[in-house]
C-alpha cells in the first residue's frame, strides 16, 4: 500500500472515531436546517423558495467544523513532523488529507441532503439539484479550508480565525452553488452555466489548496 | 381489511415501525453476543476480576 | 432481599437475567393483542383508515418523553446519589429513546402526508418532537465522545437534566411560534375523538411499547455492565503487560 493510501485510510479511520467529527458534521447540518425555520417562520412556500440557500449555508458551516482539527491534531501528536519529513511530496499528502476530510465530512452532507430537503418542502428535482451542486462544491470548501487549517495549525484558538480567513474565499463557491440549484428549479439561466463554473472552482482549489497549504507548513510552524 | 386510498402510507408507517423495533432488538442481541464473547476470551486468557480469582493466586 | 442489593452489578445481572425471559414473553403477548385490536379498530370519520397509524405514532411519542424522563432520573442517580447502576441505566436508555423518537417522527410524517400533501409541516407538535430527537442525538454524541465512563456519565447527566428542564420551555415556545404563523387549513394530527373502540387499541399498543422499552432497556443494561467489565479487564491486562 502506498504511503498516500495509508495516510488516506488513517485519516478516515480517525475521523469516524470518537470525537472525530464525521457524523457530528451531519448532525450540525441537521441542526442548522432545523433552527432556520424557527427564525423565519414555517411558511412552506417561503422555505421551498430559499431551501437551496439554507442547505448550502448549512453545508458550508458544517464543513468548517472539522477543518481546524485537520492538521492541528497531527501537529499535536507529532505525526505532522513525520509527514513533513517524509519522501512523499507534501502537496500530495495535503491533498490526501483533504480528500479524506471530504469523504468523511463533505460526502455525508451530500447524502443527508435529500432528507433535509424533505424538511424544507423541496420537491425531488430541487433536492436533486442541490445535492448535485453540493457534491461538486463541497470538495472546493474542503480544499480552500485546507489552506486555513495550515495557516492556523499552531494557534490555540485556531477555529474561529480559520472561519474568518476562509469564509470570504468560499463566497464564489456559495454563489455558484446556490445559483446552479436555483437555475435547475426556476431558471431562467441554464443549469450548466453556473454548474460548470462551480466544477471549475473545485478543480482549481484542488490544485491551489494543497500547494498553498504545503508552502505554509514549510514556512515553519513557530 | 380495506385500508382505503392511502394504504401505502399506512403500510409504510407500520413497516418503518417494525424495522426500527427489529433494529433495536438486533442491536441488543448482537451487542450481547459480542460482550459475552469478549468476556469469555479474556477469561480463557486467565484474566479475571478480583472477585472471581481463586484464593491460591494471591500470595 | 433489600432494594439496595440491586445496586450491586453482579446481583443485578442475576436478577435481571431471571426477569428478562418473562418480560420478553409479556411484550410479545401484548403486541399480539395490540395488533389484533388495531386490525379490528374502526376507521376515523375524517381520516379513514390512515388513523390506524396513530396506534404506532402516539405510543412512540409517549415513550420518547418517558425515556427522557428515565434518563433524567438516572442522571439524578449519577449526580446526587452516585448510584452505580445509574450510569448504566442512562447510557442504555439513550439509543432506545432516540430510535422511538425517530419512529414517532417518521410515522407522523407518513400520517400527515395524505392530509397535508407534503411529508413535513412545521406544526407545533411534530417540530417539538424533532427538537427532542436532536437532543437525543446530542446525548448520544456526548456518550461517544468522552472516553472514560464515569466522566462521560456525569457530563451526560448534566446535559440530560438541563434538557429535561428545557423541554417544557421548548414545547411552549414551539407551540407559540407555530400559532404566530397559522397556515390556512392544517388538519391537526390529533387523535380522533376517543371512543373506547379507539382508546382500547391505543392503550394496548401503548402497553406493548412500554413493555418493549423495559425489555430492551434491561437487556441493554446487562450488555453495558458486561462492556464495562471487558474494559476493566483489558485495562488490567494492559497494566499487567507493562509490569505494574
Amino acid at each position: 500500500m502506498t504511503a498516500l493510501a495509508a495516510l488516506l485510510i488513517r485519516d478516515m479511520r480517525l475521523a469516524v472515531r470518537v470525537g472525530g467529527g464525521a457524523l457530528i458534521g451531519v448532525l450540525f447540518f441537521l441542526l442548522v436546517v432545523t433552527i432556520i425555520p424557527f427564525a423565519i417562520g414555517p411558511d412552506l412556500a417561503l422555505l421551498a423558495r430559499i431551501g437551496p440557500a439554507i442547505l448550502w449555508l448549512g453545508a458550508l458551516l458544517a464543513s468548517l467544523l472539522g477543518l481546524d482539527r485537520l492538521i492541528a491534531s497531527d501537529h499535536e501528536d507529532g505525526s505532522l513532523d513525520l509527514i513533513l519529513s517524509a519522501q512523499t511530496p507534501l502537496e500530495l499528502t495535503m491533498a490526501a488529507k483533504a480528500f479524506a476530510h471530504w469523504l468523511t465530512t463533505g460526502l455525508p452532507l451530500v447524502v443527508a441532503t435529500p432528507l433535509l430537503g424533505l424538511l424544507l418542502n423541496l420537491d425531488p428535482v430541487a433536492t436533486g439539484a442541490v445535492a448535485l451542486t453540493l457534491a461538486a462544491g463541497t470538495p472546493a470548501l474542503t480544499f480552500i479550508g485546507l489552506v486555513g487549517a495550515a495557516l492556523t495549525v499552531a494557534l490555540r484558538r485556531g477555529g474561529l480565525l480559520l472561519a474568518v480567513l476562509i469564509l470570504p474565499l468560499t463566497i464564489p463557491v456559495l454563489i455558484f452553488g446556490v445559483s446552479a440549484s436555483n437555475a435547475a428549479i426556476v431558471g431562467p439561466i441554464p443549469f450548466g452555466t453556473p454548474f460548470t463554473i462551480l466544477c471549475a472552482l473545485t478543480l482549481m482549489s484542488a490544485v491551489v489548496g494543497p500547494i498553498a497549504a504545503a508552502a505554509t507548513l514549510r514556512q515553519g510552524l513557530d | 381489511m380495506d385500508l382505503g386510498p392511502y394504504a401505502a402510507f399506512i403500510i409504510g408507517a407500520y413497516a418503518v415501525a417494525i424495522l426500527i423495533v427489529a433494529a433495536l432488538i438486533a442491536w441488543v442481541l448482537i451487542d450481547q453476543r459480542r460482550q459475552r464473547q469478549l468476556l469469555s476470551d479474556l477469561e480463557a486468557r486467565g484474566i479475571k476480576r478480583r472477585s472471581e480469582r481463586s484464593p491460591e493466586r494471591h500470595p | 432481599m433489600p432494594l439496595i442489593d440491586l445496586a450491586n452489578p453482579t446481583r443485578f445481572l442475576t436478577l435481571s437475567g431471571r426477569i428478562l425471559p418473562w418480560l420478553s414473553a409479556a411484550t410479545l403477548i401484548a403486541f399480539a393483542f395490540g395488533i389484533a385490536q388495531v386490525i379490528g379498530a374502526p376507521d376515523d370519520y375524517q381520516q379513514g383508515a390512515t388513523a390506524k397509524i396513530m396506534y404506532i405514532h402516539v405510543p412512540a411519542a409517549w415513550l420518547s418523553m418517558f425515556v427522557w424522563g428515565t434518563m433524567s432520573i438516572a442522571a439524578l442517580g449519577t449526580l446526587v446519589w452516585r448510584h452505580p447502576l445509574a450510569d448504566v441505566a442512562a447510557k442504555a436508555a439513550a439509543p432506545i429513546g432516540a430510535a422511538l423518537t425517530l419512529q414517532c417522527l417518521i410515522t407522523g410524517s407518513l400520517w400527515g402526508r395524505p392530509m397535508w400533501g407534503t411529508y413535513w409541516v412545521w406544526d407545533g407538535r411534530l417540530t417539538s418532537v424533532l427538537v427532542l430527537f436532536l437532543m437525543y442525538l446530542g446525548v448520544l454524541a456526548l456518550w461517544r465522545t468522552i472516553e472514560e465512563p464515569a466522566r462521560a456519565a456525569r457530563a451526560v447527566a448534566v446535559l440530560t437534566l438541563v434538557g429535561a428542564l428545557n423541554l417544557p420551555i421548548i414545547k411552549f415556545s414551539v407551540d407559540w411560534w407555530s400559532t404566530l404563523h397559522q397556515p390556512s387549513s392544517v388538519l391537526r394530527l390529533g387523535a380522533p375523538a376517543m371512543h373506547s373502540s379507539i382508546l382500547v387499541p391505543l392503550l394496548v399498543m401503548g402497553l406493548a411499547f412500554f413493555l418493549l422499552f423495559f425489555t430492551l432497556h434491561l437487556a441493554a443494561m446487562r450488555n453495558e455492565i458486561m462492556r464495562r467489565r471487558v474494559r476493566t479487564l483489558m485495562l488490567m491486562q494492559a497494566d499487567a503487560a507493562t509490569g505494574h
